[in-house]
C-alpha cells in the first residue's frame, strides 16, 4: 500500500511492541501496558491483535485470520485483506499452514505447533475487572496475588447454579502465579492453552495491554476441588462431517426450530470432509465443493 | 496468667489533619485476651486512633508493634504492603460502624463468609460452605438464609453477618468502631450479648471504640477515655466508671441515665 | 429459510460501493468541496482537529467528507492517519498570552486591560431559522464594522489575580522534565496533570461537556466562574537541534478557556482560588469550558478534597473520554459472538435441564401429598 510501512505500523511503534511482547513472554500472564496505537481498524475489533501480529510478522509468514473459528466471517476477511495489503505475505485458510494465527474467540481444533505463533484479540484484559472497577487497585492485587475475590465469584455460581456457570473468557493461573483472561474464548479452548508448543499472544487494543502464555507453561482454568472444570459437550455430531469432539456452532435452518450443529473451526471440518468423513447431514449448508476440496 | 508479651504495643501514637489533631501521644500496650474498650463523645479522636492502630490510617508519628505469629513484634507500618495486607485478612479483624462498608453487598451470605478462607487458598467448595454454615449458626443466623443477598437482611442480622465474615479466618485481634452504633436500641443488647460470647469462648483480643458507655461496661476489660485527641484518663472498666478521677470522665459517667 | 451468517470478501467490496454511492447521494446536487466543508462548516472540522489531535483544516475537512459528515468517524480517520505521522520532535509552549485575538470575554471583570472582544459568536443571536439561508447564490454579506485598534496587549485575567496572590500561581513544578505524551507512553494513574489535560483535549466534547454540567449541578460542586475565554491565532515555534534557536512553524488557532474556582484552603495554605483549563484547536469554547470544569473536577486528589462524584474520579474520566475507544467498543458488539452464544446457550440449557429434573423429582412427593 503506497505511502504506509510494511505491516501498517512505523519501524519504532514496532520495536515499542516487541518490547511489551518480550516483556510479556518473560512474564508469562502479566499484563504490560503498552503505548497502543491507533489503527485504521475500530478499536474492540482487533486493534490489539493487529499491532500484535503487525510487530511479529515477516515476508516469510504465512498469516491465517479466524473470527468464531471461521476464516471467512466478515471481521476475519478485513483482517487478513489489510494485511494482504499492507505487507503482500501469503495467506491461508489452512491451520496447518499458518506459521501466524490471528483469532477472535476461538482455539483451532487442530493442535499447534512450536514453530507457529497465536495471536488473540483481546476485548478486556482485566480478570479482576468486574469485581473491581479500579485499574490501580487490580494492579495491586495482582501485584499481590490477591485472588481471593475472583474464588468468591465461583462460589457464587456454584451456590446458585450448582456449577461454575462462566462459558467463555473462563479465568486461567498461567505458570502459577498470574490471573489471566484467556479472551473471549469458549472454555472447551481452555485445556489448548495449557502447555501449548506454540507461543499464545494477547493484545488489547483499547485497553493498551499484552500479555503472552511461553510455550510449554502451565494454564490452570479455575476451580474447585469438589467442583473441577469442565468442557462443554454436545449431544449431537457435525452434520456435514460427523465430528464428535469439535466446538459446534447451532444453525438455525427454517423458521419452524429446526436446527443443526456444525463446527464452528471450519478448516477442521473441511479438512475432515476431504479426508473422507461424513456427518448426518452433509449438505445441510449446501456448501460449495470447493469449500470442501483443499 | 499472661503471657510474655504484649499482642500489641503502642507509642506515642499521632495523627494530624492540617493544623487539627486527631489523635496526639497515644501509647498503651494491649495483652492476649484482653478486651480494650476506647471511649469519649464523638470528635474525641477515638475513631482515629482506632484506623491508624489497624493500619487503615497512617500515623505522623509514634508506632503500632503486633506480635506477628512468625516473626515476633514487628511495627506494622515498617512491614511491606503484602505483608501487612496479609496480617489484616488474616490475623485480624475489623468490624465497621456500618456493615455496609464491610461486607460485599452484591454477593450471598455464604461467599461473604467464606472470602477469607478463600483468600488464604481454601479450593473445596463444600468445606469452604460447612464453615460457612458454622459460622451462620455461631453469630444465630438460620441456615437457609446462606444463599440470600445481604440486603434481604436486617441492620442487626448485617452486623452479625460482618462478625462472622471476620472471624471465620480465626484472627487474634479484632477491632471494632462502635459495634452497635448503627442498630436500634431493641437489638443492640442481643448484639452485646452475642460478641460478649464469642469473645470469651475465643479469647479474642479487641480493640473497641464506642460512645456508648453501657457497651464499654459490658465487653471491656479496660478502657482509655479520650478527649480532645489525647487520653485523659485509663484503667480497670469497673475503676474507670465507678470511680471516674479525671473531670471530662465524670461528666461521661454522669450524663448517663441510671435506673 | 436459511441464511449464510459467514459473510464474505464479495459482501465487504459491495458494502464499500454502497457506501460510496451513499456519500455521493444525488448526482443531481453538485459534490461537495473540502474547501466549502473548511470555509463554511469550520467549526465541524474545528471539532474534529481537536478531537483527531491533528491541527490540518483540509484534512480534517477531507475526513468530514468522506464520513459522510459523522464527526466520529472523521475524528477516527484523522486519528488512524495521525499515527502514521513521524515525529520532529516537540514545539515550544505556545504563548496564548501574545495571541492574535479574535474574541476574549471575561465572566469575572466587567472591564480589563485589553477590553471584553465579542468577536464571532452565537452567544446573542436569536435561535431563530434564518430561511433566507435556503436560497444560495447571493451575494456574500457585507463585511462587520472593526472595532477600535487592537491593544498591543492583552494580559491574561488570571495573572492579575496572580500578582494580588488571589490565586494558585501556575507553575511548572518539574521544569527539567519532559511533557508526557499520552500517545507515546500508556496512561498510569494516578497520572501527572500534564497527561491528564492532554487525554481531556482530545476526549469526546459531548462526555465532557455532561461531565462538566453534572459538576456545575452537585456532583463534585466547585464553584466556577469563567475567568477568560479567549480565542485567536498563536505562533508555533520549534527548535531544530542543528540550529539552537526558535524558527516559526506558522500560526494555529486555538480556543483557550481559563476557570477560576472557590478552595477553602488548607492547614498550610490561605483560602485562595484554584484553576481549571481549557484548550483546544480552532474555535472549541463549549469544549474548551467543559474541559476546564473537568480539570479542575480532577484535581481534587491534589487539592484534598473529598472525591465522591463522577467527574472527580480520575480513571473514570480518562478511561471513558476518548470517543474514538468509546465507539469502537460499543460497536464491536456488531461483530459476531456466536462462539460466547452458543457456550452460553449450551450453558443455559444444561442447567434449565437440571432445574426441570429436580422439579421432577419433587413432583410425585408433591401430588402425592395433595391426594392425602
Amino acid at each position: 500500500m503506497d505511502g504506509y510501512n510494511f505491516a501498517y505500523l512505523d519501524e519504532q511503534t514496532k520495536r515499542m511492541i516487541r518490547r511489551a511482547i518480550l516483556k510479556a513472554v518473560a512474564i508469562p500472564g502479566y499484563q504490560v501496558p503498552f503505548a497502543s496505537r491507533e489503527m485504521p481498524l475500530p478499536y474492540g475489533w482487533g486493534t490489539g491483535g493487529i499491532q500484535v501480529t503487525a510487530a511479529i510478522i515477516g515476508l516469510a509468514d504465512t498469516l491465517k485470520v479466524i473470527d468464531q473459528g471461521a476464516d471467512d466471517t466478515t471481521n476475519a476477511v478485513s483482517i487478513r485483506r489489510f494485511f494482504a495489503r499492507t505487507t503482500g505475505v501469503a495467506t491461508t485458510e489452512r491451520t496447518a499452514d499458518a506459521t501466524i494465527i490471528q483469532t477472535r474467540h476461538r482455539i483451532p481444533e487442530r493442535s499447534l505447533r512450536a514453530d507457529q505463533i497465536i495471536v488473540f484479540q483481546v476485548p478486556i484484559p482485566e480478570p479482576l475487572r468486574w469485581l473491581e472497577p479500579r485499574e490501580t487497585e487490580t494492579r495491586k492485587m495482582h501485584a499481590l496475588s490477591e485472588y481471593g475475590a475472583m474464588h468468591v465469584k465461583l462460589y457464587e455460581d456454584v451456590a446458585r447454579h450448582g456449577r461454575i456457570a462462566t462459558a467463555y473468557d473462563y479465568p486461567v493461573m498461567v505458570g502459577g502465579r498470574y490471573l489471566m483472561r484467556p479472551s473471549p474464548i469458549p472454555k472447551f479452548d481452555n485445556p489448548k492453552l495449557d502447555r501449548s508448543p506454540a507461543l499464545q499472544l494477547f493484545g488489547a487494543g483499547r485497553e493498551k495491554r499484552i500479555y503472552a502464555v511461553p510455550p510449554h507453561t502451565e494454564v490452570y482454568s479455575l476451580d474447585f476441588e469438589d467442583h473441577p472444570f469442565e468442557v462443554q459437550k454436545w449431544e449431537q455430531a457435525c452434520a456435514l462431517c460427523g465430528a464428535g469432539d469439535s466446538f459446534l456452532d447451532e444453525v438455525i435452518v427454517d423458521d419452524r426450530g429446526g436446527r443443526i450443529f456444525v463446527c464452528s473451526d471450519s478448516d477442521h471440518c473441511g479438512e475432515r470432509r476431504a479426508a473422507g468423513h461424513v456427518g448426518a447431514q452433509p449438505d445441510a449448508l449446501g456448501q460449495p465443493a470447493d469449500k470442501v476440496a483443499p | 496468667m499472661m503471657a510474655a508479651t504484649p499482642l500489641l504495643q503502642v507509642r506515642g501514637l499521632t495523627r494530624r489533619y492540617g493544623a487539627r489533631i486527631g489523635c496526639r501521644d497515644v501509647s498503651f500496650d494491649l495483652w492476649p485476651g484482653e478486651v480494650l474498650g476506647i471511649v469519649g463523645e464523638s470528635g474525641s479522636g477515638k475513631t482515629t486512633l482506632l484506623k491508624c492502630l489497624s493500619a487503615q490510617l497512617e500515623p505522623d508519628a509514634g508506632q503500632v508493634v503486633y506480635a506477628t505469629r512468625d516473626e515476633g513484634p514487628r511495627d506494622i507500618f515498617a512491614l511491606s504492603e503484602p505483608r501487612r495486607r496479609l496480617l489484616m485478612r488474616t490475623d485480624w479483624g475489623i468490624v465497621h460502624q456500618h456493615p455496609v462498608e464491610g461486607l460485599r453487598m452484591g454477593v450471598s451470605a455464604g461467599a461473604n463468609v467464606g472470602e477469607r478462607l478463600m483468600a488464604v487458598g481454601a479450593r473445596n467448595y463444600g468445606r469452604i460452605r460447612a464453615s460457612a454454615l458454622d459460622w451462620l449458626g455461631r453469630v444465630e443466623i438460620a441456615r437457609d438464609r446462606i444463599d440470600d443477598m445481604p440486603r434481604t437482611f436486617s441492620g442487626g442480622m448485617l452486623q452479625r453477618l460482618q462478625i462472622a465474615r471476620n472471624l471465620v479466618s480465626s484472627p487474634r485481634l479484632v477491632f471494632m468502631d462502635e459495634p452497635t452504633g448503627s442498630l436500634d436500641v431493641s437489638v443492640q443488647a442481643r448484639l452485646l450479648d452475642l460478641l460478649h460470647g464469642l469473645v470469651a469462648d475465643l479469647g479474642l483480643s479487641v480493640v473497641v471504640v464506642t460512645h456508648d458507655l453501657a457497651v464499654a461496661r459490658l465487653l471491656a476489660h479496660r478502657l482509655m477515655v479520650m478527649r480532645a485527641g489525647s487520653v485523659v484518663e485509663e484503667g480497670l472498666t469497673d475503676q474507670v466508671l465507678d470511680d471516674p478521677q479525671h473531670a471530662y470522665t465524670q461528666l461521661l459517667v454522669a450524663s448517663i441515665l441510671h435506673p | 429459510m436459511y441464511v449464510a451468517v459467514k459473510g464474505g470478501e464479495a459482501a465487504i467490496a459491495n458494502a464499500e460501493r454502497l457506501l460510496a454511492e451513499k456519500r455521493r447521494g444525488d448526482p443531481a446536487v453538485p459534490e461537495l468541496s473540502t474547501a466549502q466543508i473548511e470555509q463554511q462548516l469550520g467549526l465541524a472540522v474545528d471539532r474534529v482537529m481537536t478531537e483527531g489531535s491533528l491541527y490540518d483544516r483540509e484534512l480534517a475537512a477531507l475526513a468530514l467528507k468522506q464520513a459522510c459528515g459523522d464527526q466520529l468517524e472523521a475524528v477516527f480517520l484523522l486519528r488512524a492517519f495521525r499515527t502514521t505521522l513521524p515525529r520532529f520532535g516537540a514545539s515550544e509552549p505556545i504563548d496564548t498570552a501574545r495571541m492574535q485575538v479574535e474574541r476574549r470575554i471575561s465572566a469575572t471583570f466587567k472591564d480589563l486591560p485589553g477590553g471584553q472582544v465579542l468577536g464571532p459568536s452565537f452567544d446573542y443571536t436569536h435561535r431563530l431559522l434564518d430561511f433566507s439561508l435556503l436560497a444560495t447564490g447571493g451575494e456574500p454579506p457585507p463585511p462587520a464594522p472593526l472595532g477600535e485598534a487592537e491593544p498591543e496587549s492583552m494580559p491574561h485575567v488570571l495573572a492579575m489575580l496572580d500578582r494580588e496572590g488571589l490565586i494558585e500561581s501556575e507553575i511548572d513544578r518539574r521544569p527539567d522534565a519532559p511533557v508526557p505524551d499520552i500517545t507515546r507512553d500508556p496512561m498510569t494513574f494516578p497520572a501527572d496533570r500534564a497527561a491528564r489535560l492532554q487525554g481531556l483535549a482530545r476526549g469526546d466534547e459531548g462526555f465532557l461537556l455532561a461531565l462538566g454540567y453534572s459538576v456545575q449541578r452537585g456532583y463534585g460542586r466547585n464553584h466556577p466562574f469563567a475567568g477568560e475565554i479567549r480565542f485567536g491565532a498563536v505562533e508555533v515555534e520549534f527548535v531544530p537541534e542543528e540550529l539552537g534557536f526558535a524558527v516559526s512553524l506558522g500560526d494555529v488557532a486555538v480556543t483557550e478557556c481559563e476557570m477560576i474556582n472557590q478552595f477553602k484552603g488548607s492547614a498550610t495554605e490561605p483560602p485562595q482560588f484554584t484553576r481549571g483549563y481549557g484548550l483546544a484547536f480552532g474555535h472549541c469554547e463549549r469544549k474548551t469550558m467543559a474541559m476546564a470544569l473537568v480539570d479542575r473536577a480532577l484535581r481534587a486528589r491534589e487539592l484534598g478534597e473529598e472525591i465522591d462524584s463522577p467527574a472527580q474520579d480520575e480513571e473514570f474520566v480518562l478511561y471513558h473520554a476518548d470517543n474514538v475507544e468509546a465507539s469502537g467498543f460499543v460497536q464491536h458488539l456488531k461483530l459476531p459472538h456466536y462462539v460466547d452464544f452458543q457456550a452460553e446457550l449450551v450453558l443455559v440449557r444444561g442447567m434449565r435441564r437440571a432445574a426441570e429434573a429436580a422439579a421432577q423429582r419433587a413432583r410425585p412427593l408433591a401430588v402425592a401429598a395433595g391426594e392425602e
